[in-house]
Protein backbone atom coordinates (compact mmCIF):
# COMPACT_ATOMS: atom_id res chain seq x y z
CA UNK A 1 0.00 0.00 0.00
CA UNK A 2 1.46 3.32 -0.72
CA UNK A 3 1.99 5.34 1.81
CA UNK A 4 0.28 8.29 -0.44
CA UNK A 5 -2.04 8.35 -3.02
CA UNK A 6 -3.21 11.04 -5.38
CA UNK A 7 -5.38 10.42 -8.04
CA UNK A 8 -7.29 13.07 -10.31
CA UNK A 9 -6.61 15.84 -8.36
CA UNK A 10 -8.00 19.17 -9.41
CA UNK A 11 -7.99 22.66 -8.29
CA UNK A 12 -9.36 25.46 -9.76
CA UNK A 13 -9.22 29.69 -8.40
CA UNK A 14 -12.28 31.24 -10.25
CA UNK A 15 -11.15 30.70 -14.13
CA UNK A 16 -7.90 29.81 -13.09
CA UNK A 17 -6.69 25.92 -13.42
CA UNK A 18 -3.52 25.81 -10.79
CA UNK A 19 -4.23 21.77 -10.75
CA UNK A 20 -5.56 20.15 -13.88
CA UNK A 21 -5.70 16.40 -13.27
CA UNK A 22 -2.93 15.08 -11.21
CA UNK A 23 -2.20 11.39 -10.37
CA UNK A 24 0.89 9.80 -8.44
CA UNK A 25 1.58 7.80 -5.70
CA UNK A 26 4.63 7.82 -2.48
CA UNK A 27 5.53 4.34 -1.94
CA UNK A 28 7.16 3.80 1.67
CA UNK A 29 10.50 5.34 2.47
CA UNK A 30 11.33 6.83 -0.27
CA UNK A 31 11.56 10.42 -1.77
CA UNK A 32 9.15 11.67 -4.17
CA UNK A 33 9.79 14.95 -6.06
CA UNK A 34 7.29 17.16 -7.46
CA UNK A 35 8.89 19.22 -9.88
CA UNK A 36 7.66 22.35 -11.94
CA UNK A 37 8.40 25.55 -12.40
CA UNK A 38 6.75 28.82 -10.43
CA UNK A 39 2.90 28.57 -10.86
CA UNK A 40 2.98 24.88 -12.20
CA UNK A 41 0.26 23.72 -8.89
CA UNK A 42 3.18 22.31 -6.67
CA UNK A 43 2.20 24.55 -3.62
CA UNK A 44 -1.72 23.91 -4.20
CA UNK A 45 -0.99 20.38 -4.95
CA UNK A 46 1.30 20.20 -1.35
CA UNK A 47 -1.99 22.41 0.29
CA UNK A 48 -4.54 19.98 -0.55
CA UNK A 49 -2.58 16.85 0.88
CA UNK A 50 -3.19 18.68 4.42
CA UNK A 51 -6.57 19.79 4.37
CA UNK A 52 -5.13 23.55 4.05
CA UNK A 53 -6.88 24.16 0.53
CA UNK A 54 -10.30 22.21 -0.07
CA UNK A 55 -9.88 19.94 -3.34
CA UNK A 56 -12.20 20.31 -6.28
CA UNK A 57 -12.10 16.58 -6.98
CA UNK A 58 -10.00 13.59 -7.06
CA UNK A 59 -9.02 11.24 -4.50
CA UNK A 60 -6.64 11.81 -1.47
CA UNK A 61 -5.55 9.01 0.52
CA UNK A 62 -2.46 9.16 3.07
CA UNK A 63 -1.65 6.04 5.08
CA UNK A 64 -4.64 4.57 3.22
CA UNK A 65 -7.28 6.66 5.21
CA UNK A 66 -9.38 8.85 3.26
CA UNK A 67 -8.34 12.85 3.60
CA UNK A 68 -12.00 13.65 4.17
CA UNK A 69 -12.67 11.46 6.86
CA UNK A 70 -9.20 10.85 8.80
CA UNK A 71 -7.99 14.73 8.54
CA UNK A 72 -6.98 14.59 11.96
CA UNK A 73 -5.63 11.25 12.08
CA UNK A 74 -3.50 12.15 8.76
CA UNK A 75 -2.35 15.16 10.26
CA UNK A 76 -1.09 13.69 13.33
CA UNK A 77 1.01 11.49 11.86
CA UNK A 78 3.06 13.53 8.96
CA UNK A 79 5.11 16.91 9.49
CA UNK A 80 4.54 19.54 7.37
CA UNK A 81 7.61 22.06 6.30
CA UNK A 82 5.89 24.89 4.47
CA UNK A 83 7.37 27.37 1.75
CA UNK A 84 7.20 30.47 4.35
CA UNK A 85 8.89 31.09 7.58
CA UNK A 86 5.97 30.56 10.02
CA UNK A 87 8.44 30.40 13.22
CA UNK A 88 6.40 31.76 15.72
CA UNK A 89 8.40 35.40 16.99
CA UNK A 90 7.21 35.37 20.86
CA UNK A 91 8.94 32.11 21.31
CA UNK A 92 12.25 30.93 21.68
CA UNK A 93 13.95 28.48 19.70
CA UNK A 94 13.69 25.79 22.13
CA UNK A 95 9.91 26.82 23.03
CA UNK A 96 8.91 26.92 19.35
CA UNK A 97 9.87 22.96 19.26
CA UNK A 98 8.18 22.76 22.63
CA UNK A 99 4.99 24.81 22.11
CA UNK A 100 4.76 23.21 18.70
CA UNK A 101 4.64 20.03 20.01
CA UNK A 102 1.53 20.77 22.27
CA UNK A 103 -0.70 20.75 19.57
CA UNK A 104 -0.17 17.32 18.96
CA UNK A 105 -0.75 16.67 22.54
CA UNK A 106 3.02 14.93 22.95
CA UNK A 107 3.83 15.10 27.02
CA UNK A 108 5.61 18.10 27.73
CA UNK A 109 9.03 15.92 29.35
CA UNK A 110 8.63 13.72 26.14
CA UNK A 111 8.34 17.26 24.15
CA UNK A 112 11.05 18.48 25.85
CA UNK A 113 13.88 15.40 25.15
CA UNK A 114 12.86 15.41 21.12
CA UNK A 115 12.92 19.39 21.14
CA UNK A 116 16.41 18.36 22.26
CA UNK A 117 17.04 16.29 19.91
CA UNK A 118 16.24 18.08 17.10
CA UNK A 119 18.34 21.11 18.23
CA UNK A 120 21.24 18.28 18.36
CA UNK A 121 20.87 16.69 15.22
CA UNK A 122 19.71 19.90 13.14
CA UNK A 123 23.12 21.37 14.76
CA UNK A 124 21.16 24.39 16.64
CA UNK A 125 21.62 23.14 20.51
CA UNK A 126 23.59 26.57 20.77
CA UNK A 127 20.90 28.74 19.67
CA UNK A 128 18.40 27.33 21.48
CA UNK A 129 17.61 30.50 23.92
CA UNK A 130 17.90 33.14 20.91
CA UNK A 131 14.50 34.61 19.43
CA UNK A 132 13.36 34.05 16.30
CA UNK A 133 14.19 37.38 15.08
CA UNK A 134 17.73 37.20 14.99
CA UNK A 135 18.33 34.03 13.25
CA UNK A 136 19.50 34.29 9.54
CA UNK A 137 17.74 32.50 6.93
CA UNK A 138 19.55 29.07 6.97
CA UNK A 139 18.95 28.84 10.89
CA UNK A 140 15.29 29.40 10.46
CA UNK A 141 14.84 26.75 7.43
CA UNK A 142 16.57 24.45 9.85
CA UNK A 143 14.22 25.12 12.42
CA UNK A 144 11.26 25.18 10.62
CA UNK A 145 12.73 21.07 9.58
CA UNK A 146 13.08 20.88 12.91
CA UNK A 147 9.73 21.70 13.96
CA UNK A 148 8.02 19.34 11.09
CA UNK A 149 9.92 16.50 12.88
CA UNK A 150 8.43 17.20 16.39
CA UNK A 151 5.65 14.49 15.99
CA UNK A 152 8.21 11.87 14.87
CA UNK A 153 6.01 11.98 10.78
CA UNK A 154 5.64 8.70 8.95
CA UNK A 155 5.68 11.20 6.24
CA UNK A 156 7.61 14.32 5.44
CA UNK A 157 6.05 17.00 3.23
CA UNK A 158 8.14 19.70 2.19
CA UNK A 159 7.35 22.47 -0.21
CA UNK A 160 10.25 24.21 -1.75
CA UNK A 161 12.75 23.24 1.39
CA UNK A 162 16.06 25.63 0.36
CA UNK A 163 14.62 28.39 -1.54
CA UNK A 164 16.40 31.66 -1.03
CA UNK A 165 19.12 29.81 0.87
CA UNK A 166 22.99 30.12 0.73
CA UNK A 167 25.17 27.09 -0.61
CA UNK A 168 26.48 26.21 2.69
CA UNK A 169 22.92 26.02 4.54
CA UNK A 170 21.26 24.18 1.32
CA UNK A 171 24.28 21.63 1.58
CA UNK A 172 23.80 20.85 5.45
CA UNK A 173 19.80 20.76 4.58
CA UNK A 174 20.54 18.11 1.99
CA UNK A 175 22.98 15.98 4.28
CA UNK A 176 20.10 15.98 6.86
CA UNK A 177 17.54 15.08 4.40
CA UNK A 178 19.12 12.39 3.15
CA UNK A 179 19.77 11.20 6.51
CA UNK A 180 16.35 11.09 7.21
CA UNK A 181 15.75 9.55 3.99
CA UNK A 182 18.27 6.82 5.36
CA UNK A 183 16.69 5.96 8.94
CA UNK A 184 13.55 5.10 6.42
CA UNK A 185 11.35 8.46 6.93
CA UNK A 186 9.39 8.54 3.56
CA UNK A 187 9.51 12.48 1.92
CA UNK A 188 7.18 14.57 -0.41
CA UNK A 189 9.70 17.44 -1.62
CA UNK A 190 8.90 19.92 -4.12
CA UNK A 191 11.34 22.16 -5.72
CA UNK A 192 12.45 23.71 -8.63
CA UNK A 193 16.36 23.19 -8.33
CA UNK A 194 17.15 20.67 -10.20
CA UNK A 195 20.24 19.29 -8.25
CA UNK A 196 18.23 18.95 -5.29
CA UNK A 197 16.11 16.41 -6.87
CA UNK A 198 19.04 14.25 -8.59
CA UNK A 199 20.53 14.43 -4.93
CA UNK A 200 17.50 13.56 -2.96
CA UNK A 201 14.38 12.32 -5.24
CA UNK A 202 14.37 8.47 -6.09
CA UNK A 203 11.30 9.27 -8.13
CA UNK A 204 9.85 12.32 -9.04
CA UNK A 205 7.04 13.88 -11.46
CA UNK A 206 7.24 17.21 -13.46
CA UNK A 207 4.44 19.48 -13.41
CA UNK A 208 3.78 22.22 -15.19
CA UNK A 209 0.49 23.91 -15.86
CA UNK A 210 -0.85 22.12 -13.17
CA UNK A 211 -0.34 19.47 -15.56
CA UNK A 212 2.17 15.92 -15.10
CA UNK A 213 4.38 16.14 -18.36
CA UNK A 214 6.88 13.10 -17.18
CA UNK A 215 7.47 10.46 -14.34
CA UNK A 216 10.31 8.10 -13.49
CA UNK A 217 13.38 7.87 -11.98
CA UNK A 218 15.83 10.83 -12.65
CA UNK A 219 19.16 9.55 -14.21
CA UNK A 220 16.21 7.10 -16.06
CA UNK A 221 14.42 10.27 -17.08
CA UNK A 222 17.08 12.01 -18.24
CA UNK A 223 19.05 9.26 -20.25
CA UNK A 224 15.79 8.38 -21.70
CA UNK A 225 14.62 11.58 -22.82
CA UNK A 226 17.63 14.07 -23.00
CA UNK A 227 20.64 11.58 -23.85
CA UNK A 228 24.19 10.91 -22.12
CA UNK A 229 25.53 14.25 -22.64
CA UNK A 230 25.59 17.92 -23.61
CA UNK A 231 27.45 19.60 -25.75
CA UNK A 232 27.45 23.74 -25.34
CA UNK A 233 28.60 25.64 -28.03
CA UNK A 234 29.21 29.42 -27.86
CA UNK A 235 29.29 31.92 -30.13
CA UNK A 236 28.19 29.14 -33.48
CA UNK A 237 29.90 30.29 -36.89
CA UNK A 238 28.27 28.78 -39.98
CA UNK A 239 31.31 26.55 -40.59
CA UNK A 240 29.89 24.65 -37.21
CA UNK A 241 26.21 24.93 -38.34
CA UNK A 242 27.52 22.90 -41.41
CA UNK A 243 29.24 20.75 -39.31
CA UNK A 244 26.49 19.59 -37.21
CA UNK A 245 24.20 20.08 -40.17
CA UNK A 246 26.00 17.04 -41.65
CA UNK A 247 26.61 15.41 -38.41
CA UNK A 248 22.30 14.92 -38.31
CA UNK A 249 22.47 15.52 -34.34
CA UNK A 250 20.01 16.87 -32.01
CA UNK A 251 20.84 20.70 -31.79
CA UNK A 252 18.88 23.30 -29.48
CA UNK A 253 19.48 26.83 -31.47
CA UNK A 254 19.50 29.49 -28.63
CA UNK A 255 20.94 32.19 -31.10
CA UNK A 256 23.89 32.98 -29.36
CA UNK A 257 24.27 29.59 -27.88
CA UNK A 258 24.11 25.68 -29.20
CA UNK A 259 22.71 23.10 -27.38
CA UNK A 260 23.57 19.27 -28.76
CA UNK A 261 22.65 16.11 -27.09
CA UNK A 262 24.38 13.26 -27.33
CA UNK A 263 23.04 9.81 -27.31
CA UNK A 264 26.33 8.25 -26.39
CA UNK A 265 29.89 8.21 -25.98
CA UNK A 266 32.35 11.71 -27.03
CA UNK A 267 33.27 10.83 -30.47
CA UNK A 268 31.39 13.75 -31.88
CA UNK A 269 33.03 16.22 -29.30
CA UNK A 270 36.43 14.82 -29.98
CA UNK A 271 35.72 15.33 -33.99
CA UNK A 272 34.05 18.72 -33.56
CA UNK A 273 37.42 20.13 -31.47
CA UNK A 274 40.02 18.54 -34.07
CA UNK A 275 38.10 19.57 -37.39
CA UNK A 276 36.30 22.49 -36.39
CA UNK A 277 37.03 24.81 -33.67
CA UNK A 278 38.01 23.65 -29.79
CA UNK A 279 37.25 27.02 -28.41
CA UNK A 280 33.76 28.00 -26.91
CA UNK A 281 33.09 24.45 -26.77
CA UNK A 282 32.21 22.20 -23.33
CA UNK A 283 30.67 18.55 -23.07
CA UNK A 284 28.81 17.97 -20.03
CA UNK A 285 26.78 15.26 -18.63
CA UNK A 286 22.85 15.80 -19.62
CA UNK A 287 21.01 16.71 -16.68
CA UNK A 288 17.75 17.04 -14.92
CA UNK A 289 18.12 20.77 -15.86
CA UNK A 290 18.00 20.09 -19.51
CA UNK A 291 14.83 17.46 -19.36
CA UNK A 292 13.32 20.18 -17.27
CA UNK A 293 13.82 23.08 -19.53
CA UNK A 294 12.90 20.54 -23.11
CA UNK A 295 9.67 20.06 -21.09
CA UNK A 296 8.86 22.80 -19.75
CA UNK A 297 10.54 25.59 -22.01
CA UNK A 298 12.46 28.35 -21.83
CA UNK A 299 10.17 31.53 -21.57
CA UNK A 300 9.96 33.40 -17.80
CA UNK A 301 7.34 32.16 -15.69
CA UNK A 302 5.78 35.41 -13.67
CA UNK B 1 -20.33 30.25 3.98
CA UNK B 2 -19.84 27.38 5.35
CA UNK B 3 -20.99 28.04 9.31
CA UNK B 4 -19.37 25.94 11.79
CA UNK B 5 -20.59 22.66 13.58
CA UNK B 6 -20.10 21.58 16.97
CA UNK B 7 -18.13 18.13 15.48
CA UNK B 8 -15.68 20.58 14.43
CA UNK B 9 -14.81 21.91 17.88
CA UNK B 10 -12.53 20.64 20.32
CA UNK B 11 -10.58 20.76 23.59
CA UNK B 12 -7.54 21.57 21.22
CA UNK B 13 -9.04 24.92 21.06
CA UNK B 14 -7.56 25.53 24.41
CA UNK B 15 -4.10 24.84 22.99
CA UNK B 16 -4.24 28.09 21.01
CA UNK B 17 -5.25 29.81 23.99
CA UNK B 18 -2.91 28.20 25.95
CA UNK B 19 -0.06 29.40 23.77
CA UNK B 20 -1.46 33.21 23.61
CA UNK B 21 -1.60 32.87 27.78
CA UNK B 22 2.11 31.66 27.57
CA UNK B 23 3.16 34.44 25.80
CA UNK B 24 1.38 37.04 27.68
CA UNK B 25 2.82 35.06 31.06
CA UNK B 26 6.34 35.80 29.20
CA UNK B 27 5.25 39.59 29.76
CA UNK B 28 2.63 39.96 32.57
CA UNK B 29 4.57 42.85 34.45
CA UNK B 30 4.31 45.10 31.33
CA UNK B 31 0.57 43.47 30.74
CA UNK B 32 -1.16 44.24 34.25
CA UNK B 33 0.37 47.77 34.03
CA UNK B 34 -2.35 49.11 32.11
CA UNK B 35 -5.38 47.40 33.80
CA UNK B 36 -3.99 48.58 37.24
CA UNK B 37 -3.28 52.30 36.38
CA UNK B 38 -6.35 52.96 34.24
CA UNK B 39 -8.92 53.22 36.44
CA UNK B 40 -6.70 55.42 38.68
CA UNK B 41 -5.83 57.62 36.16
CA UNK B 42 -9.77 58.11 35.17
CA UNK B 43 -10.74 57.68 38.95
CA UNK B 44 -8.18 61.14 39.43
CA UNK B 45 -8.90 63.17 36.43
CA UNK B 46 -13.23 62.82 36.86
CA UNK B 47 -13.23 62.40 40.93
CA UNK B 48 -11.03 65.05 41.39
CA UNK B 49 -11.49 67.25 38.00
CA UNK B 50 -14.71 66.82 37.00
CA UNK B 51 -17.53 65.49 39.38
CA UNK B 52 -16.95 68.80 41.51
CA UNK B 53 -18.55 70.44 38.06
CA UNK B 54 -20.89 67.26 37.65
CA UNK B 55 -21.66 67.12 41.23
CA UNK B 56 -24.09 64.16 42.21
CA UNK B 57 -26.59 62.54 40.09
CA UNK B 58 -29.69 60.08 40.47
CA UNK B 59 -29.21 56.41 39.90
CA UNK B 60 -31.53 53.57 40.73
CA UNK B 61 -33.72 56.40 43.02
CA UNK B 62 -29.83 57.04 45.14
CA UNK B 63 -28.23 59.66 44.65
CA UNK B 64 -24.14 58.46 43.72
CA UNK B 65 -21.16 60.97 43.04
CA UNK B 66 -20.19 61.29 39.37
CA UNK B 67 -16.94 58.66 39.78
CA UNK B 68 -19.40 56.09 41.45
CA UNK B 69 -21.37 56.50 38.52
CA UNK B 70 -18.33 55.98 35.65
CA UNK B 71 -16.88 53.02 38.01
CA UNK B 72 -18.55 50.66 36.14
CA UNK B 73 -18.55 52.23 32.75
CA UNK B 74 -14.83 51.87 32.86
CA UNK B 75 -15.22 48.24 33.29
CA UNK B 76 -17.11 47.76 30.53
CA UNK B 77 -15.05 49.61 28.02
CA UNK B 78 -12.28 47.81 29.42
CA UNK B 79 -14.05 44.70 28.97
CA UNK B 80 -14.50 45.95 24.92
CA UNK B 81 -11.14 47.29 24.38
CA UNK B 82 -8.83 43.91 25.79
CA UNK B 83 -11.37 41.66 23.72
CA UNK B 84 -11.45 43.86 20.33
CA UNK B 85 -7.97 45.07 20.17
CA UNK B 86 -6.69 41.30 20.63
CA UNK B 87 -8.89 40.00 17.73
CA UNK B 88 -8.17 42.31 15.75
CA UNK B 89 -4.52 43.79 15.45
CA UNK B 90 -2.96 40.53 17.58
CA UNK B 91 -4.90 38.04 15.62
CA UNK B 92 -4.22 39.77 12.31
CA UNK B 93 -0.51 39.76 13.12
CA UNK B 94 -0.66 36.16 13.43
CA UNK B 95 -3.01 35.58 10.92
CA UNK B 96 -0.96 37.71 8.01
CA UNK B 97 1.91 38.42 9.21
CA UNK B 98 3.71 36.10 11.76
CA UNK B 99 1.27 32.79 9.52
CA UNK B 100 1.02 31.33 12.93
CA UNK B 101 -2.25 30.33 12.10
CA UNK B 102 -0.54 28.28 8.83
CA UNK B 103 2.05 26.39 11.56
CA UNK B 104 -1.24 25.70 12.96
CA UNK B 105 -3.35 24.43 10.28
CA UNK B 106 -0.22 21.68 9.93
CA UNK B 107 -1.02 20.18 13.08
CA UNK B 108 -3.97 18.09 14.05
CA UNK B 109 -6.32 21.42 14.83
CA UNK B 110 -8.41 23.10 12.14
CA UNK B 111 -9.45 26.70 11.32
CA UNK B 112 -12.44 26.59 13.94
CA UNK B 113 -10.79 25.54 16.58
CA UNK B 114 -7.86 27.94 15.98
CA UNK B 115 -10.83 31.25 15.59
CA UNK B 116 -12.20 30.01 18.90
CA UNK B 117 -9.60 29.16 20.75
CA UNK B 118 -8.08 33.25 19.46
CA UNK B 119 -11.77 34.29 20.81
CA UNK B 120 -11.68 32.90 24.03
CA UNK B 121 -8.24 33.64 24.44
CA UNK B 122 -8.94 37.70 23.78
CA UNK B 123 -12.24 36.92 26.33
CA UNK B 124 -9.27 35.95 28.82
CA UNK B 125 -7.96 39.21 28.54
CA UNK B 126 -11.06 40.94 29.28
CA UNK B 127 -11.29 38.64 32.52
CA UNK B 128 -7.82 39.39 33.80
CA UNK B 129 -8.15 43.35 33.19
CA UNK B 130 -11.34 43.16 34.87
CA UNK B 131 -10.16 41.12 37.96
CA UNK B 132 -7.39 43.75 38.23
CA UNK B 133 -9.16 47.25 37.50
CA UNK B 134 -12.20 45.72 39.85
CA UNK B 135 -9.64 45.15 42.52
CA UNK B 136 -8.27 48.72 42.36
CA UNK B 137 -12.13 50.21 42.05
CA UNK B 138 -13.14 48.27 45.09
CA UNK B 139 -10.22 49.48 46.94
CA UNK B 140 -11.13 52.79 46.27
CA UNK B 141 -14.62 52.08 47.94
CA UNK B 142 -16.66 52.61 44.98
CA UNK B 143 -18.01 49.02 44.22
CA UNK B 144 -20.13 47.24 46.31
CA UNK B 145 -19.86 43.41 47.53
CA UNK B 146 -20.97 40.36 46.61
CA UNK B 147 -22.82 41.96 43.19
CA UNK B 148 -19.19 42.84 42.08
CA UNK B 149 -17.91 39.58 41.72
CA UNK B 150 -20.84 38.92 38.75
CA UNK B 151 -18.45 41.33 36.70
CA UNK B 152 -16.14 38.70 36.03
CA UNK B 153 -18.58 36.00 34.42
CA UNK B 154 -20.09 39.27 32.53
CA UNK B 155 -16.42 40.12 31.35
CA UNK B 156 -16.34 36.32 29.93
CA UNK B 157 -19.61 36.93 28.17
CA UNK B 158 -18.95 40.56 26.87
CA UNK B 159 -15.27 39.63 26.06
CA UNK B 160 -16.56 36.97 24.07
CA UNK B 161 -19.19 39.38 22.30
CA UNK B 162 -16.68 41.92 21.36
CA UNK B 163 -13.75 39.17 20.90
CA UNK B 164 -16.34 38.01 18.25
CA UNK B 165 -17.19 41.72 16.61
CA UNK B 166 -13.45 41.99 15.83
CA UNK B 167 -13.03 38.60 14.89
CA UNK B 168 -15.63 39.60 12.21
CA UNK B 169 -13.44 42.92 11.29
CA UNK B 170 -10.42 41.27 10.90
CA UNK B 171 -12.11 38.72 8.26
CA UNK B 172 -13.22 41.56 6.48
CA UNK B 173 -10.69 44.15 6.54
CA UNK B 174 -7.98 43.91 3.43
CA UNK B 175 -5.04 45.28 5.61
CA UNK B 176 -4.40 45.94 8.75
CA UNK B 177 -4.48 50.14 8.69
CA UNK B 178 -8.40 49.35 7.96
CA UNK B 179 -9.10 48.68 11.29
CA UNK B 180 -8.99 52.13 11.86
CA UNK B 181 -12.60 52.47 10.18
CA UNK B 182 -14.69 50.02 12.19
CA UNK B 183 -12.73 51.98 15.39
CA UNK B 184 -13.46 55.10 14.30
CA UNK B 185 -17.13 54.07 13.38
CA UNK B 186 -18.08 52.11 15.89
CA UNK B 187 -16.03 51.64 18.87
CA UNK B 188 -15.84 55.28 19.65
CA UNK B 189 -18.97 56.02 19.24
CA UNK B 190 -19.71 53.04 21.49
CA UNK B 191 -17.39 54.22 24.20
CA UNK B 192 -18.97 57.76 24.41
CA UNK B 193 -22.79 56.64 23.87
CA UNK B 194 -23.50 53.38 25.84
CA UNK B 195 -24.09 55.07 29.24
CA UNK B 196 -20.22 54.98 30.20
CA UNK B 197 -19.58 58.96 31.00
CA UNK B 198 -23.70 60.00 31.21
CA UNK B 199 -27.46 58.74 31.64
CA UNK B 200 -28.66 58.18 28.77
CA UNK B 201 -31.71 60.22 29.22
CA UNK B 202 -29.81 63.19 29.46
CA UNK B 203 -30.08 62.05 25.37
CA UNK B 204 -32.66 62.64 23.26
CA UNK B 205 -35.45 60.32 22.31
CA UNK B 206 -34.46 59.31 19.24
CA UNK B 207 -30.33 58.42 20.16
CA UNK B 208 -31.66 56.61 23.37
CA UNK B 209 -33.46 54.18 20.89
CA UNK B 210 -30.43 54.20 18.62
CA UNK B 211 -28.10 53.44 21.64
CA UNK B 212 -30.32 50.34 22.71
CA UNK B 213 -28.71 48.08 19.90
CA UNK B 214 -25.60 49.10 21.09
CA UNK B 215 -23.80 46.04 22.99
CA UNK B 216 -22.04 48.62 25.32
CA UNK B 217 -25.14 50.09 26.53
CA UNK B 218 -26.04 46.26 27.85
CA UNK B 219 -23.07 45.74 28.87
CA UNK B 220 -22.46 49.14 31.23
CA UNK B 221 -26.33 48.68 31.89
CA UNK B 222 -25.30 44.92 33.35
CA UNK B 223 -21.85 46.28 35.02
CA UNK B 224 -23.51 49.24 37.22
CA UNK B 225 -26.18 46.92 38.40
CA UNK B 226 -24.17 44.17 40.16
CA UNK B 227 -21.37 46.51 41.18
CA UNK B 228 -23.45 48.99 42.64
CA UNK B 229 -26.07 46.47 43.65
CA UNK B 230 -28.96 48.46 41.92
CA UNK B 231 -30.81 45.10 40.83
CA UNK B 232 -33.96 45.91 38.04
CA UNK B 233 -35.65 43.98 35.62
CA UNK B 234 -33.84 46.14 32.63
CA UNK B 235 -31.00 43.66 33.42
CA UNK B 236 -32.69 40.74 32.35
CA UNK B 237 -33.18 41.92 29.11
CA UNK B 238 -29.74 43.37 28.66
CA UNK B 239 -28.31 40.13 29.82
CA UNK B 240 -30.44 38.15 27.22
CA UNK B 241 -28.91 40.30 24.56
CA UNK B 242 -25.76 40.10 25.29
CA UNK B 243 -26.01 36.35 25.06
CA UNK B 244 -27.68 36.22 22.08
CA UNK B 245 -25.86 38.26 20.02
CA UNK B 246 -22.87 36.22 21.32
CA UNK B 247 -24.28 32.76 20.28
CA UNK B 248 -24.92 34.59 16.90
CA UNK B 249 -21.29 36.34 16.23
CA UNK B 250 -19.12 33.67 17.88
CA UNK B 251 -20.32 31.35 14.63
CA UNK B 252 -20.73 34.03 11.78
CA UNK B 253 -16.87 35.54 13.29
CA UNK B 254 -15.67 31.52 12.72
CA UNK B 255 -17.39 31.38 9.08
CA UNK B 256 -16.50 34.81 7.85
CA UNK B 257 -12.50 33.77 8.78
CA UNK B 258 -13.02 30.55 6.97
CA UNK B 259 -14.32 31.81 4.11
CA UNK B 260 -11.05 34.07 4.22
CA UNK B 261 -8.50 32.14 4.58
CA UNK B 262 -9.70 28.78 2.91
CA UNK B 263 -9.24 29.32 -0.37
Amino acid sequence: MPILKVESLRKNYGTLTAVDGISFDVQSGECFGLLGPNGAGKTSTIRMLYGYTPRDSGLLEVFGLDIDKGLREIKRRIGICQQEDSLDPDLSVRDNLIGYARYFAIPKPEAERRADELLGFFALQNRAKDKIMVLSGGLKRRLMLARALVNQPELLILDEPTTGLDPQSRQLLWEKLAELKKQGLTILLTTHYMEEAERLCDRLVIVDHGRILVEGKPAALVQERVGHSVLEIADPDQPLRDFLAREKCRVEDLGSRLLVYLDHGDELFLKLTREVRAEGCMLRPAGLEDLFLNLTGRELRE
Amino acid sequence: MKWPTPSQISARSLRVWQRNFSIYRQNWKISFVPPLLEPLLYILAFGVGLAVMVGELEYGGEKISYTTFIAPGLVSVAIMYNAFFETTYNSFVRMYYQKTFDALLATPLNLEEIILGEMLWAATKSVIAVTLMTCVISLCGFFSFPGTLLLIPLALLGGLLFAALGMICTALVPGIEMFNLPIFLGITPMFLFSGTFFPLQNLPNWAQVLAQFLPLTHLVTLARGCSLHVWSGDLWFSLLYLLVATLLLLPLAIALMVRRIVV
